[in-house]
């Protein structure tokens, strides 16, 4: 079986399992995991954005 | 000690240097070995299981994007980081090993996202296991 991602559903799918991990490793609370967790993705995905205009800004 | 108060190690207060002593060694060998066993031997459950799910499906999905294995005998130094992080998925490591997975040729140009979630998915296991050890020493609860 292969599996062809494109860039950005990678990017997604990494970004929701490394969250779920850091949130449950690096908080005590389910609160603060939960909170911390939702942040790590944001964090990610707003990256992946971030680094999309980068490159979208040399390429011009 | 068959009155005394059981803590939520499932230990009691009598006999718990000993038995968190065993369980600080055993909790992260069997988290490594087998992602998020390590939080289910110490009864945390959602926590364990959504460990599991999260490196196993990661895992799994970096091998079925044709993503590449180490091999221990790399010789480049990044070879042997690449290697540092797959073995870090443990018993999902070996079982690439015993059925020979990630060595096919690459066939599709986002296949070396593969690799970064099999070596991730290791890193992220490690990480792991130094949380199931924290609970066993009684550092988190």
């Amino acid at each position: 079986m292969t599996l062809a991602l494109s860039h950005f559903s990678a990017a997604l799918l990494f970004s929701v399992f490394a969250s779920v991990v850091f949130g449950i490793t690096q908080r005590s609370t389910s609160h603060e995991q939960i909170r911390y967790g939702l942040y790590c993705f944001a964090m990610f995905v707003g990256g992946v954005f971030a680094a999309g205009w980068v490159m979208w800004l040399l390429r011009r | 000690m068959a009155n005394s108060p059981t803590t939520k190690n499932g230990v009691t207060a009598g006999d718990k240097p000993q038995s968190v002593g065993i369980m600080s060694v055993v909790a992260p060998a069997i988290g490594w070995f087998i992602p998020g066993a390590g939080h289910l031997i110490q009864k945390r459950w959602i926590r364990g299981i959504l460990l599991m799910t999260s490196i196993f499906i990661m895992f799994f999905l970096g091998l079925a994007m044709q993503g590449h294995i180490y091999q221990p005998n790399g010789g480049d130094i990044l070879d042997i980081l690449g290697f540092i992080g797959d073995v870090g998925a443990g018993g999902l490591y070996v079982l690439t090993q015993a059925m020979n997975w990630g060595q096919g040729a690459i066939s599709h140009a986002t296949a070396d996202y593969g690799t970064k979630y099999l070596i991730v998915a290791g890193l992220l296991n490690f990480i792991s296991a130094a949380d199931a050890y924290h609970i066993a020493i009684g550092k988190k609860p």
